[in-house]
């Protein structure tokens, strides 16, 4: 051990004022609990309190079913097993779509956006149509798909994946051609070859965008759930089939669950994605900032 | 430990480590970065070069390295191991310091274990002993500058380009880590190629200046600095290094009238 070991070097002997946080970054003051919980517990009493007020006051009593109050809604949709029971079997039904549809976008486009990242002609060839998919409205498409493919599941994800795919491929994209010229520079040096310079540099640098398309693409693919359900109208039914019936029959209530299991089903998908990406970059990475040092 | 046989093994030898001859670098744009220079680099010389932004010191180095081609001349690069620090440290945010420091080593598919090895003894010549598993977020400027050093360090270089390293850091941090890096030098006895805008840093570190003038660059002048190794922090206040840094200044204003 010939080795010499620069003195006066060690950690007990910062740089300068404010070691081991990156300057300027003040240490930050955690906000209270009471912070944190009352205004949008506040904001959610007075959504609450406008509902109410359209329920009773504003809507006539003849008129009321346009608007239960939110504990008919409850009562009816999710306390009377009649109900729950078509509500729960459509939305494993559309959560089934939502979720297949998403995956499906995930590995297609990310294996897009890598091939387009690797040529420019890929790029610009396959890029004018994914924006055409993303372009044309899918109530044109969904009647389409319907016809071609049949009312049925497949064609139900085949929405799903239309309708999610976009934000995933430019996201992905974006992050694989957002890395500096360092540390390319970096990984030149050592003469890699294109896949390893793809899988420890640009991958990795790429995480943090491709959890933002995720996150946009996970809500978008429950629309898309529930929308091809809507207008396909046929076939076993998920959320969306079951608002029209519900409207149809006039079953108000009904509706309204549906609606907000809908919603609850967006939220989850909105969640999960947030749980993942930090798990996976949270140490590094810090999303409410968009920056990672 | 690899790193330390290497260093040691190695004999003082008046070979060079860099040379280039006649060496020019037009852009494909038309721009010309550099008029033809031919300077050499001996093995165990430290050679700084100051010159004003865009002159084209930066494109000495990536030329040395072989990230981008002459237009015109030959570079001769001795075999071996070349170290590079960039001017950002260039860490990747989602390894931590000993895998920054790890990755050259495992771009170049050496074993784990020894690469770990190698890893762990720059970490500690470095000083940042006990960071090895923080982020680079949660470092400061200068222990980013020190993680950077380290994982350059991993490959033993022979031959050291340092593109601005230390330009964005604070004056204090600026001048311990030349301190440090001179302590290395006297150790190691690489050669080193140190880009800089700084007088008082390229004299303090070198032993010979290089200033250059503006662009397209050309060297104008060429300066020894005639001080022994190792170097204490005082000789900046040594009257006979203000007067070899005055030398260096007055190349730089004449360069540019």
């Amino acid at each position: 051990m010939t080795s010499v070991v620069l003195p006066g070097a060690g950690p007990d002997l910062p740089d300068g004022p404010g070691v081991a946080v990156a300057p300027g970054d003040a240490p930050e003051k955690r906000p209270s609990l009471l912070g944190v919980v009352v205004p949008p517990l506040l904001l959610s009493a007075a959504v609450v309190g406008v509902w109410y007020l359209f329920s009773y006051v504003i809507l006539k009593p003849s008129r009321r079913f346009l608007l239960p109050p939110p504990q008919t809604v409850i009562h009816t949709s999710f306390l009377e097993w009649n109900n729950l029971h078509p509500l729960l079997q459509s939305l494993a039904l559309t959560a089934k779509a939502a979720g297949l549809g998403l995956a499906i976008s995930i590995l297609l486009g990310f294996a897009i956006a890598v091939a387009m990242s690797q040529a420019k002609a890929i790029e610009r060839s396959v890029f004018p149509w994914a924006v055409v998919v993303q372009t044309v409205p899918i109530l044109a498409l969904v009647p389409i798909i319907g016809f071609m493919f049949g009312y049925n599941f497949r064609s139900r994800v085949l929405v799903c994946v239309i309708i999610a795919i976009f934000p995933i491929i430019t996201n992905t994209l974006f992050g694989l051609q957002s890395v500096e010229e360092g540390p390319h520079d970096l990984f030149t040096l050592q003469g890699v070859s294109r896949w390893t310079r793809l899988w420890k540099l640009q991958f990795p640098a790429a995480l943090p965008n491709v959890f933002t398309g995720l996150r946009i693409s996970a809500g978008l693919s429950v629309i898309g759930a529930i929308v091809g359900d809507f207008f396909f109208t046929q076939g076993q039914p998920g959320l969306g089939i079951l608002i029209n019936t519900y409207l149809n029959r006039l079953e108000t209530p009904q509706m309204y669950g549906d609606v907000i299991l809908s919603s609850l089903l967006g939220i989850f998908a909105f969640l999960m994605v947030g749980a993942v990406s930090k798990r996976v970059i949270g140490a590094w990475y810090d999303s409410a900032r968009g920056r990672a040092a | 430990m690899a790193l330390v046989q290497e260093a040691t093994r190695r004999p003082v030898t008046a070979s060079a480590g860099v040379s280039f001859e006649g060496v020019s670098k037009k852009f494909p744009d038309g721009t010309v970065a550099l008029n033809p220079v031919t300077f050499e680099v001996e093995s165990g010389e430290f050679v700084a070069v100051v010159g004003p932004s865009g002159c084209g010191k930066s494109t000495l180095l990536r030329l040395a390295s072989g990230l981008t081609k002459a237009s015109t001349g030959s570079i001769d690069v001795a075999p071996g191991k070349l170290g590079y620090v960039f001017q950002d440290a260039t860490l990747l945010p989602w390894r931590t310091v000993r895998r920054n420091v790890e990755l050259l080593a495992e771009l170049r598919g050496v074993p784990k274990a020894e690469a770990r090895a190698a890893a762990s003894a720059a970490i500690a010549t470095v000083g940042l002993n006990g960071f090895e598993d923080k982020y680079p977020r949660a470092l400061s400027g200068g222990m980013k500058m020190r993680a950077s050093l380290a994982r350059a360090l991993t490959t033993a270089p022979e031959v050291f380009l340092f593109d601005e390293p230390f330009g964005a850091l604070d004056e204090i941090t600026r001048e311990r880590l030349n301190d440090e890096l001179l302590r290395l030098f006297a150790d190691r006895r690489f050669a080193a190629l140190f880009i800089t805008h700084s007088v008082a840093e390229a004299v303090f570190l070198s032993t010979r200046v290089l200033v250059m003038s503006g662009r397209p660059g050309r060297i104008v002048a060429d300066i020894d600095v005639p001080f022994g190794y190792p170097r204490a922090s005082e000789l900046r206040y040594d009257p006979a290094f203000a007067r070899i840094a005055g030398e260096v200044g007055a190349a730089l204003r004449e360069a540019h009238s």
